[in-house]
């Protein structure tokens, strides 16, 4: 849908800051998360995990664990179906190995109990009999020649002969002639880095409750970002046909792109089959942490070269991305977005997928960005040092803008960068003055977001007031925005608008909600709903007037005789149509379907002043910015939640955050502790600057916004850190150590 | 005829071309024509890719129509978080 | 194991619920009395998710035992509401978008109340020492302070 620029319109609801529908619920407890449901008769089950990082599973004698009191159930990786597709056969092993332990806290079996006592206990009763196989962690290690084997045959056409078998997917991209764009350069600099993995560390642990009836219908109540991807993977799993699953999404306690896959849901389903009993599963936070999905740990090469005005010539990148134990694509996504900031002659980037014996990659914001962007802007920001140029000055001289051949191949169309870089520089953070032992780095950041398959009903009810209908579960906020959207379409107050997020049989499918896709596609297809629902409501006026549907419009929250033709009739609002909707033809009601594009691409840029304690390492953050181009705000409040939300991870992934595995393989930080995200205490305010520069494919102009905050952090902090200590900073997380180590190395 | 640009390493599969030209009026049909063409590049059509056509992203739109001076680029099928 | 029977009083109202010798108190109130305002997001006191006050101090539940509720007050998120309506800092938490998701929210409403009724003027440095102890992934914590400040404001001036 194109963006409705012909109406230059005044937004009367859109862009306010009304309180959100499900607030009331979210601040007194009701709300109920994928742990808060019990249903009679409900059985509890744990599942047993693999001490090991890579063994082969000789053999699994669940007898003596059956045989206790109050053990309903005991399931291993035989009573699921492996699919033929051999993504959804990835996620079955990954759900529950088979022949092959293939990381730390794999699942190898489970137990269904009358209590979580017994199920624990009938855990310790099961024996499995492993044959411990050598392992690799390393992305760079995984890729030698003589690398342990983490799963064979699993390389694409893609992958060139001759490398470690653990390769399974290789790419490249750009354009230009890169040998003539480094001789033109005036100072070259070529980096290497490298990026733990890190989690996406939602509150919630994923938690879900399942029942299967004896004729093989089945509910599944759980907390996921698409309830309808759950249904197609479990169904898949299970054997079943789709109509005999249905998906409720509980509230969520945070995803940011974990909870797009499934865990545990194929597990409890199985179980509540097997024991013809509800079965709830809720991991613990260890079981978080060692088997849901981290990001891709990864080793980056990059060189760019520079005049000494500050123009790069040529920039080319190798990433080597693991995605743990199974095929991965996410280094593609990495190696398009590295230099998608920059208007460049010449580019090269090349990717690399690698296995490792590491948990399965989940998405996480922007998922493969963060880690390509922060190495190029690392190296952005080291030329800008040694020719003494300003950091902004020298990516608004570079910016891609529309008309730009991006690095990924298409040509932008209206992007917002040149706008956010102008805004940074113009603010008064840029202008503060530092204080000696102080510095500011600078990074651009940059996502592609999404649209996909959305489904969108809107019923208006007989007493003027309207209920939405969607299937995106609410994240941070969403249900306010669609209600917003609709409320603006339709010309009626935000309060007269109920937005709520449907189980997978009660509407068509919905994609999950990731890509920063829900306000952009959610919203397009509910004003289209909307839309949908007023020519309706025009007909029944000029059937109630006796004129021609064409000669009725809507205005203002009400049809209108369109010209001075049409008669002279008092407008009909909403309400009074809606009153006499079963005398006039029926119900009311828009839908509309779509696998929705145009989401348009997402830059933002941030600005961070730390200090570094050359005592211990420690790093300080304090004052952060935020600069991005929404499109159009809906709801500004949650606008600048993601933004302050995301960076404050990127902060995290900066400087704390890594998976850190011994030597025996195991992941040796599986809880808060020692995995440390940010706390209150660690953080300054983080302005948000929301600019709003219109996508063209969206009605009121909205792009997505939730992704693209994580990425600038990294190289924001790692460009402070590096100026500030005065050594160039190639490793994340920026932990103390690390940082202490580099300062008595320089 | 429209120019289809692919991205680096779908070149092996069509003797190291990275534009090629087919007769194609529609999404689907630039991906048909591809596979008929190049076979080596079925596996990977298969499992799914993305197309830009005049700067939009499509995911899977079959019948999004493309005029002999679209600019496509065919790239991997992508996702977010 | 042999149950344990214990008296308690929570959120103003008496309560008997029988437990396990190594229950914790928040598993006893999510699966004995029905109250799952309260969350585990770790279960080792990391989060603070499972935030409640026992006898007016701020605890994990998860980190206490259900039976040393024995004769104790114990006041969580559903007992901040009274029938007058939401309580200040709720109003605030709505009105200041300091929820996305909102998992985080119980257990960070219990530990800014008891914030305020030791401390009613405090200042943003001491809201986020205060509240270092429990973890929200989503918001960043800005709008989180400014809402606890604008819900302190509002009851001094009450
Ligand atoms: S659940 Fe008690 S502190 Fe996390
Ligand atoms: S709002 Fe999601 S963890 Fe705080």
């Amino acid at each position: 849908m194109a963006f409705d620029s012909h109406e230059k319109r005044q937004f009367k609801q859109v862009g306010t800051r009304p309180p959100r529908p499900d607030g009331v619920d979210k601040v007194t407890g009701r709300a109920q998360y994928g742990a808060d449901v019990t249903a009679p008769g409900m059985l509890t089950a744990r599942i047993l995990r693999s001490p090991h990082a890579h063994a082969r599973i000789v053999s699994i004698d669940t007898s003596e664990a059956e045989a206790m009191a109050g053990v309903k159930g005991v399931v291993t990786g035989r009573d699921f179906a492996l699919p033929e597709d051999a993504g959804l056969a990835d996620i079955a092993v990954n759900v529950m190995a088979r022949d092959k332990a293939l990381y730390d806290g794999h699942a190898v079996a489970a137990v269904a109990a009358v209590s979580p006592a017994i199920a624990k206990a009938a855990l310790k009763a099961i024996k499995v009999q492993y044959e411990v196989l050598p392992h690799v962690t390393d992305v760079d290690a995984a890729m030698q020649p003589g690398a342990p084997v983490v799963l064979e045959g699993r390389a694409l056409e893609s992958v060139p002969a001759g490398m470690s078998v653990n390769v399974t997917h290789a790419s490249e991209f750009g354009h230009g002639d890169l040998a003539a764009g480094f001789a033109k350069a005036d100072r070259i600099v070529e980096r290497s880095f490298k990026t733990a993995a890190t989690h996406q560390g939602y509150i919630e642990p994923h938690a879900c409750l399942a029942s299967v009836t004896v004729d093989g219908k089945a509910d599944l109540w759980c907390c996921t970002q698409g309830q309808f991807m759950v249904r197609t993977v479990c169904a898949a799993l299970m054997g079943m046909e789709a109509s005999q699953l249905r998906v409720t999404a509980s509230e969520i306690g945070g995803g940011f792109g974990g909870k797009t896959t499934v865990f545990i849901e194929p597990v409890a389903l199985v179980l509540a089959r097997k024991t013809g009993r509800p079965v709830k599963i809720t991991m613990t936070r260890d079981e978080v942490f060692r088997a849901t999905g981290p990001t891709v740990s990864t080793s980056i090469d990059v060189k760019i070269g520079m005049t000494k005005d500050g123009r790069i010539t040529a920039g080319e990148a190798r990433l080597r991305y693991s995605g743990g134990a199974f095929p991965c694509g996410t280094v593609d996504m990495g190696a398009m977005a590295a230099f998608a900031a920059y208007d460049l002659e010449a580019v090269r980037t090349q990717g690399w997928n690698v296995l490792t014996n590491r948990p399965k990659e989940a998405a996480y914001r922007a998922p493969g960005a963060p880690q390509a962007i922060y190495a190029v802007e690392s190296v952005v920001d080291e030329l800008c040092q040694i020719l003494k140029l300003d950091p902004l000055d020298v990516r608004i001289r570079n910016a891609a803008k529309k008309g730009t051949k991006s690095s990924y191949g298409p040509v932008f169309d209206d992007i917002g960068l040149l706008a956010t870089l102008e805004a940074a520089k113009a603010h008064p953070h840029y202008k503060a003055p530092l204080k000696p032992g102080q510095a500011r780095g600078v990074s651009c950041g940059f996502w592609f977001n999404f649209g996909g398959n959305t489904c969108v009903s809107l019923n208006v009810n007989t007493d003027g007031t309207v209920g939405v209908t969607e299937g995106n579960p609410d994240i941070g906020g969403s249900r306010a925005s669609i209600s917003l959207m609709a409320a603006e379409e339709l010309g009626i107050p935000y309060d007269k608008v109920r937005t709520i997020v449907a189980d997978t049989a009660s509407l068509g499918y919905n994609d999950v909600t990731d890509g920063s896709r829900v306000t952009f596609s959610v919203g397009l297809a509910t004003i289209a709903a909307a839309r949908d629902a007023k020519v309706k409501m025009c007909a029944r006026a000029a059937k109630i007037w006796g004129i021609d549907d064409e000669a009725v419009e809507w205005k203002d929250g009400a049809a209108w005789p369109a010209g001075p033709n049409a008669g002279q009739f008092p407008p009909m609002s909403l309400a009074e149509i809606a009153a006499v909707s079963f005398q006039t033809g029926g119900p009311i009601a828009g839908h509309h379907e779509v696998n929705a594009d145009g989401a348009g691409v997402s830059f933002g840029v941030h600005l961070c002043d730390l200090e570094v304690d050359p005592e211990t390492g420690k790093t300080t953050i304090l004052r952060y910015s935020v600069f991005q181009d929404a499109g159009k705000a809906v709801h500004p409040d949650y606008v600048e939640g993601q933004m302050q939300g995301g960076a404050v991870q990127g902060i995290g992934w900066a400087l704390n955050e890594e998976y850190i595995y011994g030597r025996d393989g195991r992941l040796q930080n599986p809880g808060f502790l020692d995995y440390r995200v940010p706390v209150a205490s660690d953080l300054p305010m983080i302005e948000a600057v929301i600019l709003e520069i219109p996508n063209p494919g969206h009605p009121y102009g909205v792009r997505g916004v939730g992704e693209t905050p994580i990425v600038p952090p990294l190289a924001a902090i790692s460009n402070g850190v590096s100026r500030a200590v005065g050594v160039r900073m190639q490793e994340l997380p920026l932990s103390p150590p690390r940082v202490l180590k580099a300062i008595k190395a320089a | 005829m429209v120019k289809v640009l692919l991205w680096g390493s779908l070149r092996a599969h069509t003797d190291g071309q990275a534009e090629i030209e087919v007769q194609a009026r529609t999404f689907k049909e630039v991906l048909d024509r591809l596979a008929e063409a190049h076979p080596g590049l079925r596996p990977q059509i298969e499992r799914g890719v993305s197309m830009a056509i005049d700067g939009r992203v499509y995911r899977e739109a079959w019948f999004t129509p493309i005029r002999p001076d679209s600019e496509v680029v065919v790239m991997p099928y992508m996702q977010g978080g | 194991m042999s149950s344990i029977s214990v008296s308690t009083t929570v959120n103003g109202d008496p309560v008997d619920f029988v437990c396990t010798p190594d229950e914790s108190l928040l598993d006893a109130l999510r699966n004995r009395m029905g109250l799952t305002g309260a969350k585990e997001g770790c279960g080792t006191g990391d989060c603070g998710a499972c935030s409640v006050l026992l006898n007016g101090r701020l605890v994990c539940s998860c980190l206490v035992l259900a039976a040393e509720a024995e004769g104790a007050e114990i006041a969580t998120v559903e007992g901040m509401a009274g029938p007058e309506g939401l309580h200040p800092l709720q109003r605030a938490f709505i009105d200041h978008a300091a929820l996305q998701c909102g998992v985080c929210t119980p257990g960070i409403l219990v530990a800014a109340k008891a914030l305020l009724e030791k401390n009613p003027d405090p200042s943003d440095e001491e809201v986020r020492y205060w509240l270092a102890g429990n973890l929200c992934r989503c918001t960043g914590y800005d709008k989180i302070v400014r809402a606890v400040q604008a819900a302190a404001a509002e009851m001094r001036s009450a």
